[in-house]
């Protein structure tokens, strides 16, 4: 009787000592689990149903979504993306590059200008948004300063211009993100095989051959992981946008992120914001899945 | 004799213009953080009457000391300062907390592997990547069911929750390159999991721990949807503060205070990125980089 109390015991304090990493991980899989994937899940769920200002759980069918694609705004908040993510991607990456292959020229203080490039990236988009909406306010900014130099006839109003606002999002976003994008294609020139490239040198390609046929192929990684994050970046950005429109004027750069926020949260559609908080979801999901699958199998091999 | 040294000025003229290059783009990235300082220190009529570009005139303390103890933010004339607080208080424990979490499960990810693991890895990062949007709507019911709307404690929690995953994602990638045969030995030694994990792996996590805390507090810092989503009047971060300073439409729009709370606002995550710049770009990386 008290032999087979003593042998349980320890059996007890094994198995648990066996489950200790499980017991450790569990508070995170479990957050992961409800926060994460729940939350997702009643998302999804609430996108079906007639919810306004609170949840409701009537299903109504795809009938937010229908409306969602007959909305004007929304039609504005998709083609704003689209434009604004393009030229987004593509400039900072190739202002990205540019600065990247400059710095990489044997640079005397290299180290100091590469600070100055990155510290963007340090702000809050909020604190980027102000520097930039200011600066670009035709009345006390860019325009008026330009105009007192004495180009009375200079124009800059971007800002207040329904079709050209979306582009002054553009410029602070890259200003705020390029230096990053150089930062990866720096390590990703840094680890260029040297020997390579003194080859071709001595076979006389010229520099710019030199790039082409050699350099920039080599980059493919970095371009990969340069276009997920910004791509990634684009589709959530919400903060600029706010502080330096709000998404006007009117409604001239509304994008899905502040779409998404005033239905659910001032105009009280909250079938229609939970719809639209689906397809942001996808469209990231469908940059992201492929590129984490990828990543994490490389791992593996 | 001349065709040597007009190559050799072919090069210095390359180099010449290399370097006026560069030094073009310090000025474009330098510029916005310029005309913020500058107007921060003078008199808002300098600003006004097209003088945004040129240095203060005349030199003033005032935008700074309205925009921390006495701007109109809220309801109250209170400046920044309450809202610079709630950010301080919110941040610390949202970093310290998801930065532990992160360790431990790298930990248990990378040494004491079990079958699934790289799934679960795989699903703890796509929640890096979500956008927030989706998770929004059910967050506000969760943190009114908690009793934590609208709260300090409500941002920490969920700054905490969206947190773990990259915090996780740096310290397995971390552990993963830390030799398992020490942490074998030590278990035939007798070694138990938190003696291990106490005695062998977090003494020399002082790298990946730098990366990780400046990484999620230049986020949390930074963070602007949550705080706007979950906060009241008086729990308010800094961000969501400033911008409803520079957004209000009452009253004249006093240029000069709002670039000062934008540099107040823009100071801490600044001062980290300058005196731990190479850890913080090596946190941006691994964040893009995965695997």
């Amino acid at each position: 009787m008290s032999h087979a109390a003593t042998e349980s015991r320890p059996a007890l304090l094994d198995r648990l000592r066996e489950a200790l990493p499980k017991i450790v991980l569990s508070p995170t899989v479990a957050i992961v689990a409800v926060f994460v994937y729940g939350f997702i899940a009643f998302t999804v769920y609430l996108s079906f149903t007639n919810s306004r200002i609170l949840p409701s759980f009537d299903l109504v069918g795809w009938k937010n979504y229908e409306l969602l694609f007959k909305i004007r705004a929304w039609d504005i908040a998709v083609s704003n993306l689209l434009v604004f993510g393009v030229l987004y991607i593509v400039i900072c990456c190739a202002l990205g590059l540019l600065l990247a292959i400059l710095l990489d020229q044997r640079i005397r203080a290299e180290g100091f200008i590469r600070t100055i490039y990155l510290y963007p990236m340090a702000l809050s988009f909020i604190v980027t948004g102000i520097a930039w909406k200011w600066f670009l306010d035709p009345g006390i900014g860019l325009e008026a300063v330009v105009q007192g130099w004495g180009f009375e006839s200079f124009k800059f109003g971007w800002i207040k211009d329904r079709d050209m606002a979306i582009y002054t999002i553009v410029i602070a976003a890259v200003w705020q993100t390029s230096g990053f994008v150089m930062a990866m294609f720096l390590a990703g020139l840094r680890g260029i095989d040297s020997e390579m490239l003194k080859a071709a040198q001595i076979d006389g390609a010229s520099t710019f051959a030199l790039y082409r046929r050699i350099v920039i192929p080599q980059l493919r990684p970095a371009f990969m992981s340069a276009f997920v994050v910004l791509a990634h970046m684009a589709i959530k950005s919400y903060d600029l946008v706010i502080a330096l429109t709000g998404g006007g004027p009117g409604t001239a750069t509304e994008v899905p992120a502040t779409f998404m926020y005033s239905y659910t949260f001032t105009r009280n559609q909250m079938g229609i914001g939970a719809a639209s908080a689906v397809i942001m979801l996808m469209t990231i999901a469908a940059i992201i899945v492929p590129y984490l699958w990828s990543e994490l199998r490389e791992k593996k091999q | 004799m001349s065709a040597s040294s007009s190559a050799k000025s072919g090069i210095n003229f390359g180099r010449y213009i290399l370097y006026t290059l560069l030094a073009l783009f310090c000025i474009y990235y330098l510029l916005p953080l310029y005309v913020m300082v500058v107007n921060s220190l003078k008199p808002l009529s300098e600003i006004t009457s097209g003088g945004m570009m040129s240095l203060p005139q005349e030199l003033t303390f005032a935008p700074w000391q309205n925009a921390w103890s006495k701007a109109q933010v809220g309801v109250e004339a209170t400046g920044l300062r309450p809202y610079f607080i709630n950010s301080i208080q919110m941040v610390v424990p949202a970093v310290a907390l998801s930065t532990l979490l992160g360790a431990l499960n790298g930990y248990v990810l990378t040494k004491w592997q079990f079958r699934g693991s790289t799934i679960l890895f795989g699903l703890l990062l796509f929640g890096c990547f979500i956008p927030f949007q989706i998770v929004l709507i059910p967050m506000a019911r969760m943190l009114g069911l908690m009793g934590l709307a609208g709260s300090v404690p409500g941002l920490i929690f969920v700054h905490l929750v969206y947190g773990i995953g990259f915090s996780t994602l740096y310290f397995r990638n971390y552990y993963a390159a830390f030799p398992t045969e020490l942490v074998r030995a030590a278990q035939i030694d007798g070694a138990g999991f938190f003696t291990i994990f106490w005695r062998i792996l977090l003494p020399s996590s002082g790298p990946i721990a730098v990366v990780c805390i400046i990484w999620q507090f230049t986020n949390i810092w930074n963070d602007f949807l949550f705080g706007a989503s979950f906060s009241d009047f008086d729990s308010q971060p800094m961000t969501v503060a400033l911008n409803n300073l520079v957004q209000s439409s009452t009253g004249v729009k006093e240029y000069n205070v709002h670039f000062a709370g934008a540099i107040m606002a823009a100071l801490p995550t600044l001062l980290v990125y300058i005196v731990a710049g190479r850890y913080f770009v090596r946190g941006l990386m691994a964040g893009s980089v995965k695997g």
